[in-house]
Order: structure tokens, then C-alpha cells, then sequence
């Protein structure tokens, strides 16, 4: 395990290094960036409605029968901005895009192509590792913005059709509006960011340290889910702790 | 075979190479010298360590004790750099899946920016007709090319890199005789045609004895023998003589 960590922290390390030669390598940037867009928006779509109106749909009731239903739209969205958004975007991007880069990358180890890079004095970390940390990083925070838009939408159109909440649009958005601060936006994508940093590194540093033939590539496909979760959901709690203090405004 | 009014292959000393993985000794303390711009072929049953011996000269494994220079300069922990130019043409090609023929080839110019896209292009296609594959090929996927088209493919694109020591890790191994003997004749043209210093990993006799200057033989990760294919046949080791000798009947 220490062995792990201390290798995913050499492989961080290294890809921060590499990143002043980010520019060179837009174009790989850019295919990964579609990549992650193409596989994950309708499904990111899917699950930010169910999760809003879910929340709407629990939470709904009991505010209305204690008079406090005029209070649904900002707990809905701050849930979802600062908890739900983040941690199941980054969830959907472990499971879809890090399982995926395990497993190309796993098989490129399998099959020498990785060794061929080396041999061609092509770094495999500018060449392969640096493009999709960065283009999940960028990728992750747009998402969960995407997320946060559709989850409210999803809440509001429970609250509103739902017999036993009956909240109207206008008085779920008016709430929304006045208890969602941009720090509490800030708080997850910046969780988000953090997030789609570890489940770069670690899908990737899975990828590259695959042994063996296609059984090795389906047991670094599952490792990489698997730790991602686990560091995601421990992270979430550093971060909610370290953001604590933020939580009475940004000053801004 | 290579003439020495070419030669622009560099030399390699191997000294006291040991390796071992998970306490078992792979190679043993190998002493070894590759001239400048021959072809030497290390032969060996399958897991002698002559995979592993390549992937030390080009800096792909770290050796537990022992030194290897290449070019007269020792191999450091970062490989050999950019001090020589070297190529390795895997047994699987080692070719990137994800790239084209042509995009594969010319990945070493167009990664380190050494040319603008128009002369790789050129360049690409003189490699590709250089191991006989059309422009019509250029455009294909790995995964539509036959064993055969694949390894001319990887010998395309280690040319690109006009290298001064090329390796060859079993380059006939999963082919048919015919396509074998294709590609024997490619390592030796493209030794005759460049100079280069040319190492052949393999198990097959027939290659080995038919393009190499000097042979040797590993086992159990020793040499036990080292010449000319002359040599070598009239070598009195039994194991050897087992190995050169076996027939179905």
C-alpha cells in the first residue's frame, strides 16, 4: 500500500512537472477533453435530474408539513453544489473515463507500446499521462456546473408536480437564489478539481503498472475504480473539514 | 557482413550484467562485446533471458550488478538519452495502436519537432517503400495489418531514426517461413544499407545462422558459447549441440 501511494505521488509529481509543456500537447488535450465529454455528459444528465428530484422528493414532505417549504429550493441546491454534484460527478467520471484510461493504458503497457515510447525517447508521461489528467481536470469542474443546473432543475420539477410538496417554480428558485453564494459554488468545483486530479493519477498510475496479459489489464481496470472511490470519499471529508471555515462567505 | 566503409554503428561492452526477479537469477554475469556495425544474434531456448538482456541495452531494465556501455558510455538510470541513436523492433511491434501506419512511423520526428509535416510525410512513405508497404498502407490501423506487416511496419519507424544500434527482440517468432525469410532480408539489407550495429534476440535457427556475423549462445542466463556461425555449429557444448540438432523424427 505504501509502496502504491508512494508511487502515485512520484507519478503527481512528475505530471505538475510536466505541465509547463501543456500547450504542446493541446491537441491530445482536446481529443481526451471529447472523450470524457462524449461518454459521460448524457449519462452525467441522467443521473443529476434523478439525484435533484430524489432530494426534492425526500426532503420535500417533511419541510412542507413543518411549514418550511418555502426552504426546499436552497436546500436542494446547496446539497447538490456542495456535496452530491462533485462527489457523484467524480463518482461517474472513476467508473467511466478512469476505468477506461486504466485499461487502454494497461494494454498499451501489456503490449510494449509503452516500452516503444521509451525507446523512441518520447517521455510516457508527457506523452500519455499529462494530457488526461488535465483534460479530466478541466473536464470534471465544467461537469459538476452541469450537474448543479440540471440536479436543481430535476428538484424543482418534483417540488413543483409532486401533490405532497406543491412548491412552486418561482418560490423554488427565489429560495435558491438566496441562499446559493458563489463560495458555495466555489467549495465544489474546487472539491471537483481535487477529485478529478486523484482519479487521473490514480486510473493512470494503474494503467502503467499493469503486469501481466489481459487478466493483469481487467485487475488495473478494477483497481483504479476502486481506489479512486475510496480516495474520493476520503478526500471529500478532508475537504468539507479544510472548507469549513469558508462556509460564512468567500469576502466576496 | 556490414562493410566498413558505412559503419556508422557504435560498439557495445556488456560487464559482469547479473539481474534477478523475485531472488531468481535471470542473467548471470554476462561478458559480452557487440563490434561496431555487425549483426550478432543471441540465440537461446525460451527463457534464458535473452528478452531481458536486450531490455537492459536499451535501458528499459536496471541491472542488480554488473555494466554495459554503449557507444563507449555507460547506460545510466535514464537509459542512454539522446547521446545515440537507438531502436528496438519488439516481438509484438510495439506499435501504437490508437496511431496510424504512417502516424506510427513518423512519431519520432513529429514528437521531438525534428521536421515540419510535410517532409515526415515524405519521409514516412521513402521508410515505408524502404520494407516494401505502399502508400495504401499508410493510412491502416494496427489492427488491420497481418504479424508480418506489423514488424515491417516497426522496422519503418526504427529506420526513421537512422539508428547506430538497432535491437530485435525475436523478429520471425508468430510468422510463416516465407514472411520470416522476408524479414531476415530486411535485417540484413538494412544492416549492409546503414552500418548500424544490429543485435537479434532469437530462437530461430535458421535466422540466426543465416544473417549474423558472430552468434551466441545463452543459457540459464550464461553464455556458454560465442563466435561465428561456423563456429558455433561445431561447438562441442551438449545442450547446444541439442538445440542446433533437434528434429521432429
Amino acid at each position: 500500500m505504501f509502496r502504491n501511494l508512494g508511487e502515485l505521488i512520484l507519478l503527481f509529481t512528475a505530471t505538475v512537472r510536466a505541465l509547463p509543456r501543456v500547450w504542446r500537447e493541446r491537441r491530445k488535450v482536446g481529443e481526451q477533453l471529447f472523450d470524457i465529454g462524449n461518454a459521460s455528459l448524457f449519462m452525467a444528465c441522467l443521473l443529476s435530474l434523478f439525484i435533484g428530484g430524489v432530494l426534492s422528493l425526500q426532503v420535500g414532505p417533511v419541510l412542507v408539513e413543518r411549514g418550511l417549504g418555502s426552504a426546499l429550493g436552497g436546500l436542494v441546491a446547496l446539497s447538490m453544489c456542495k456535496e452530491l454534484a462533485p462527489v457523484m460527478m467524480s463518482v461517474l467520471i472513476a467508473g467511466r473515463i478512469g476505468s477506461a484510461m486504466a485499461a487502454e493504458l494497461g494494454s498499451m503497457r501489456v503490449y510494449q507500446e509503452i516500452d516503444a515510447l521509451r525507446t523512441l525517447n518520447i517521455n510516457p508521461i508527457h506523452y500519455l499521462v499529462l494530457p488526461r489528467v488535465v483534460a479530466i481536470a478541466v473536464a470534471l469542474p465544467c461537469l459538476v456546473i452541469f450537474s448543479n443546473l440540471v440536479g436543481w432543475l430535476g428538484g424543482a420539477l418534483v417540488a413543483a408536480h409532486n401533490d405532497r410538496i406543491a412548491v412552486s417554480w418561482t418560490a423554488f428558485f427565489t429560495n435558491l437564489q438566496q441562499q446559493v453564494e458563489f463560495g458555495d459554488l466555489a467549495n465544489g468545483l474546487i472539491k471537483s478539481f481535487v477529485f478529478a486530479v486523484l482519479v487521473g493519477v490514480v486510473s493512470c498510475h494503474q494503467g502503467l503498472s499493469t503486469l501481466g496479459g489481459p487478466r493483469g489489464i481487467g485487475r488495473s481496470v478494477t483497481k483504479a475504480v476502486v481506489n479512486s472511490f475510496v480516495l474520493i470519499l476520503i478526500m471529500d471529508y478532508v475537504l468539507t473539514r479544510l472548507l469549513l471555515p469558508f462556509d460564512d462567505g468567500w469576502g466576496i | 557482413m556490414a562493410s566498413a566503409a558505412n559503419t556508422t554503428g557504435i560498439p557495445v561492452t556488456v560487464r559482469g550484467l547479473r539481474k534477478s526477479f523475485g531472488g531468481e537469477p535471470v542473467l548471470k554475469g554476462l561478458d559480452l562485446e557487440v563490434r561496431a556495425g555487425e549483426i550478432f544474434a543471441l540465440m537461446g531456448p525460451s527463457g534464458s533471458g535473452k528478452s531481458v538482456f536486450l531490455r537492459h541495452l536499451i535501458g528499459l531494465e536496471k541491472p542488480d550488478d554488473g555494466e554495459i556501455q554503449v557507444g563507449g558510455e555507460a547506460i545510466s538510470n535514464e537509459g542512454i538519452g539522446d547521446r545515440f541513436r537507438l531502436a528496438m523492433v519488439f516481438q509484438s511491434g510495439g506499435l501504437l495502436n490508437s496511431l496510424t501506419v504512417a502516424e506510427n512511423v513518423g512519431l519520432y520526428l513529429a514528437e521531438h519537432r525534428l521536421k515540419p509535416a510535410t517532409e515526415i510525410e515524405r519521409i514516412v512513405l521513402e521508410k515505408l517503400a524502404l520494407v516494401e508497404l505502399g502508400p495504401e498502407d499508410a493510412g491502416k490501423y494496427p489492427s488491420e495489418l497481418s504479424g508480418g506487416m506489423k514488424k515491417r511496419v516497426a522496422i519503418a519507424r526504427a529506420l526513421v531514426i537512422e539508428p547506430q544500434l538497432i535491437l530485435f527482440d525475436e523478429p520471425t517468432s508468430e510468422l510463416d517461413p516465407l514472411v520470416a525469410l522476408t524479414i531476415g532480408r530486411e535485417i540484413l539489407n538494412l544492416n549492409q544499407r546503414t552500418g548500424a550495429t544490429t543485435v537479434v534476440v532469437t530462437h530461430d535457427r535458421d535466422l540466426a545462422f543465416g544473417i549474423a556475423d558472430r552468434i551466441a549462445f545463452l543459457l540459464e542466463g550464461e553464455i556458454v558459447a560465442l563466435g561465428t556461425p561456423e563456429e558455433i555449429r561445431s561447438h562441442s557444448h551438449p545442450l547446444l549441440q541439442r538445440f542446433l540438432k533437434a528434429e521432429f523424427r
